[in-house]
């Protein structure tokens, strides 16, 4: 959705021109062919299928039916009763219910291996959100954060845009699928010092987007004794954790951290949301965990600007604290995302494409190297524009995720039906087909 | 404990201030009709219970709407997964012409300049970062909404230069106000980047006047590069004359039409007021200027309104017969309980500014103070929330320039919790006029008290800082 921003004639402040909030890159080329030219089954069949969106679309008929059976959640019952209690409530400590019940939840995601207390749990509207909150709390302008890549094209601005901290890479190769060694830790803090830049915290997202793939326990510890060692914070984004296709596999940081008694526990931060595990973005749930007690009482303060509808936390607060729901919820959408995975791997892989090894989310890691001309960046933006344009898949290409290595890109699974995925397959066979005549 | 950053540690949340102070006494001690019956009203919330009734009357009547359904078919998948930040457009359609009606339709707004937020919180914040950054300064007349602190300073690095308005003109914006504002702003090294007002004003209840907003525009007109935000949040709640008079109306008849200074003025509205669901998080910024409403609106990723709340509210607001119905109502009851408040003070001995709308009045207690300082405003602030048991705003609060103001809310409560706050307010007064009156005892008796007063503030140093 990409437009021209005009010169202004009055001014404004710098962040409001600058271009940090990242909407003017190229990549929306992408969002631009697919809104111009949607697919659809029925009436435009040839049209562009967008595969550049990570939603979780394949368990809504859970949460429809958890609805209909309990409809008091989203009416407030018969006359009313409860409405104007909950019209009025805007405290920032947020519905205790509702704590309680995402606390719960949460815990259920880490399979009762890691304990999380509601009154640490604060509420924010959508990880967006709790992500620039926590920036704004650990950082000061020109300060930075450490982050993996490749990463969520998203951060560029939540990171950074209004907060003025700056991002330093922590450069990841797929040498060793992508994992953060502690030579590449060091590397970016030495990095950031060469510029005179104060490094203030690592931020990793686990499981990861766009790899798709949990992040090793070793590597975990690695990280938290590299903050200590630096006396920096550490920030996981854990808004994936529920689709992590098999519960066994993921670890939160939470658990080392509960394995270590918590020792140096007040450095670490932990960031969820609603948005990919139970497909709700536009309910805006997100939360922020934290250890250090400071940090909760001022992102307490400081959720003000962006809590949640007492409506919607309301709803949620009935629909998670519902165990025997939430707790079929969990297991089916986790069974339902592998298969959907296995799908997409297998229909790949029949045409020589291979992926990351995943685990996690609602994408894949594709590796199309082998087909670039170049291998640089403007070689993965070629073969990008011809998928989009000739192919017609809305993919995300690697670069946009900062990805040292050229030629990986983010391909969506989970925000369509199995029918259009069959036709996404089909249409990269035929692809690949002809680029093997060539 | 680590290190976080100068936002985090320093104090510009405001959360120390007396406004808070009371806040914490209240939840200590809440007063309730059959179980406190001694403890402490809440009369420092600007919040409308009265009309309550006629929303879950209408929710009542349309039990479909809050359970995701459109003419019969679910749109819960729909509404889950809409988070575009351009909002939904039935929603923004229901609220310009709702925001249209408040002003007697002299005055249209295009839906496709307004930008959602959650809340006016995060509307006025959202403003400040799009126009102004650290090192300018925005002018606000005094008193203001002590959340002006937080909201338009602590995360942007912006300041506030206060105008200072004062009781002899019923605290109206002068131009030699403004003037000295700006002038105090430069000698602080700041830029000013703009006003912001808030109309109706809060705490005042009074409408700006038609010339208050005329000099104001001509004010920003003479500056280059300053801008005018409006903060009507309280525009429905107007119950009397002279009647709401927006400044874009004033913007219209100045038939202005092409003049550039339309892209200088900015509205906030939410319906946490008028509509008195400060829970839903529903507020708006409307601009004809395209660049801040492109800014702002990628800004709003970071306080998105609820689909599901955006879809409820499309449908009770886009109901015309009930937004007229409500709106009408809603200001007569408003009316009726400000009479109550007035006149209840009035046999107290107590007068009021005359006010015209909004949720609270303010109160003229500057006879009570024994002397015409802030410290004696305190001592009278405590007497009233721990002695009489009714938590009020001291002026100072909200940088009034002269001590003994006060502001009174009277939405937030029942006919029956009201009547009794006045009872309460009249006993004190008679006991305080009393005392005054029995001249030998009353030295000792004024050290004692104050005493007690010291002690008092002493102990607030030293209580935890509870959440609000």
């Amino acid at each position: 959705m990409g437009f021209e921003i005009e010169q202004p004639c009055v001014e404004l402040s710098k962040v409001a021109v600058s271009e940090t909030h990242g909407e003017d890159s190229p990549y929306f080329a992408g969002w631009k062919a697919y809104d111009e030219n949607p697919y659809d089954e029925l009436t435009n069949s040839s049209g562009v299928i967008q595969m550049g969106l990570a939603e979780n679309q394949v368990s809504f008929d859970l949460l429809e039916k958890y609805l209909e059976e309990n409809s008091e959640a989203s009416t407030w019952g018969k006359g009313a009763p409860g409405f104007r209690e909950n019209a009025l409530f805007q405290d920032y400590h947020g519905l205790k219910t509702f704590r309680t019940a995402m606390a719960s939840f949460m815990e259920q995601i880490r399979g009762g291996r890691a304990k999380f207390f509601p009154d640490r749990v604060v509420l924010t509207a959508g990880a967006t959100a709790a992500n620039e909150l926590l920036t704004f709390i650990l950082a000061n302008p020109g300060d930075a954060l450490l982050v993996p890549t490749p990463y969520y094209p998203g951060f560029d601005r939540d990171l950074r845009w209004r907060t003025g901290v700056n991002i330093v890479p922590i450069h990841c190769d797929s040498s060793n699928n992508f994992q953060i060694t502690p030579q590449a830790l060091e590397a970016a803090y030495q990095a950031a010092e060469a510029k005179n830049t104060k490094v203030r915290a690592v931020l990793i997202t686990n499981p990861s987007n766009p790899l798709g793939a949990t992040i090793q326990r070793s590597v975990l510890e690695n990280l938290l004794d590299f903050v200590t060692r630096k006396n920096i914070h550490l920030v996981s984004d854990e808004i994936y954790s529920g689709s992590v296709f098999s519960s066994s596999e993921f670890v939160s940081v939470a658990e080392i951290l509960e394995a270590r008694n918590y020792k140096n526990a007040e450095r670490v931060h932990i960031v969820y949301s609603l948005s990919k595990d139970l497909g709700l973005p536009g309910f805006r749930v997100g939360t922020i965990y934290s250890y250090n007690d400071k940090v909760v009482t001022t992102a307490r303060r400081m959720s003000s600007f962006t809590l949640i509808s007492s409506q919607t936390q309301h709803l949620l607060a009935s629909m998670l604290s519902d165990k025997k729901f939430t707790e079929n919820y969990i297991e089916t959408n986790r069974e339902r995302l592998r298969k959907r995975y296995n799908m997409i791997i297998e229909g790949l892989k029949s045409v020589g494409i291979e992926c990351l090894k995943g685990n996690a989310g609602l994408f894949c890691w594709m590796n199309m190297s082998p087909l670039l001309e170049k291998k640089t960046r403007e070689g993965e933006l070629e073969l990008w524009n011809a998928i989009v344009h000739e192919v017609r898949l809305n993919i995300s290409p690697g670069s946009s995720c900062h990805c040292s290595e050229p030629g990986w890109f983010r391909v969506c699974f989970a925000n369509m039906s199995e029918e259009t995925l069959e036709v996404a397959l089909e249409r990269i066979r035929s692809f690949m087909e002809r680029i093997k005549k060539e | 404990m680590r290190l976080l950053s100068t936002k985090a540690t320093c104090n510009s949340h405001g959360q120390d201030s007396s406004y808070f102070l009371g806040w914490q006494e209240y939840e200590k001690n809440p007063y309730d009709e059959v179980h406190n019956p001694k403890g402490i009203i809440q009369m420092g919330l600007a919040e409308n219970q009265l009309s309550f009734d006629l929303l879950e009357s209408w929710l009542e009547k349309n039990p479909d709407v809050a359970g995701f359904k459109r003419d019969g078919k679910s749109i819960f998948r729909e509404l889950g997964l809409f988070q575009d930040y351009h909002g939904l457009p039935s929603f923004k359609k229901a609220l310009v012409d709702f925001m249209a009606e408040i002003r007697g339709n002299k005055v249209t707004f295009d839906p496709n300049h307004i930008v959602l937020t959650a809340g006016a919180t995060s509307a006025n914040e959202t403003l400040m970062f799009c126009l102004a950054e650290q090192g300018e300064a925005f002018l606000l007349p005094t008193p203001y909404y002590p959340g002006f602190d937080r909201d338009l300073k602590w995360r942007t690095g912006a300041e506030i230069v206060p105008i200072q308005c004062r009781s002899s003109n019923n605290f109206q914006i002068t131009e030699p106000a403004l003037r000295e504002a700006y002038e105090e702003a430069r000698k602080r090294n700041l830029r000013v980047k703009g006003v912001l007002v808030t109309n109706p004003s809060n705490p005042l209840g009074t409408t700006m006047s038609r010339s208050e907003l005329n000099l104001l525009v001509d004010f920003i007109k003479e500056k280059n590069n300053m801008h005018l935000i409006s903060d009507e949040i309280y525009s429905g709640t107007v119950f009397s004359s002279p009647g709401f008079v927006s400044v874009m109306e004033i913007l219209k008849e100045r038939n202005d039409v092409a003049d550039e200074v339309w892209d200088r003025v900015h509205v906030v509205y939410s319906l946490s007021k008028d509509l008195g669901l400060p829970g839903f998080r529903v507020g708006a910024i409307y601009s004809e200027n395209d660049t801040v409403v492109a800014a702002a609106t990628k800004m709003s990723s970071f306080g998105l309104v609820s689909s599901q709340t955006q879809y409820l509210l499309s449908a009770m607001l886009g109901d015309k017969k009930f937004r007229r119905n409500y709106t009408a109502e809603n200001q007569r009851r408003l009316k009726r309980r400000h009479r109550m408040l007035v006149s209840g003070l009035q046999k107290a001995g107590i007068s009021c500014l005359e006010s015209n709308a909004g949720l609270f009045c303010w109160v003229d207690m500057r006879h009570l103070l024994h002397s015409n300082t802030f410290e004696a405003e305190m001592e009278l602030w405590k007497k009233i929330v721990y002695k009489v048991g009714l938590n009020i705003s001291p002026g100072s609060s909200c940088h009034c320039t002269e001590p003994g103001w006060f502001r009174v809310c009277f939405a937030n409560m029942s006919e029956d919790t009201l009547g009794l706050a006045m009872k309460r307010f009249k006993a004190f007064v008679a006991e305080s006029t009393c005392t005054q009156r029995t001249s030998p005892l009353f030295s000792n008796k004024r050290k004692s008290l104050t005493k007690w007063v010291f002690r008092l503030s002493s102990r607030d140093h030293h209580r935890e800082q509870e959440e609000r």
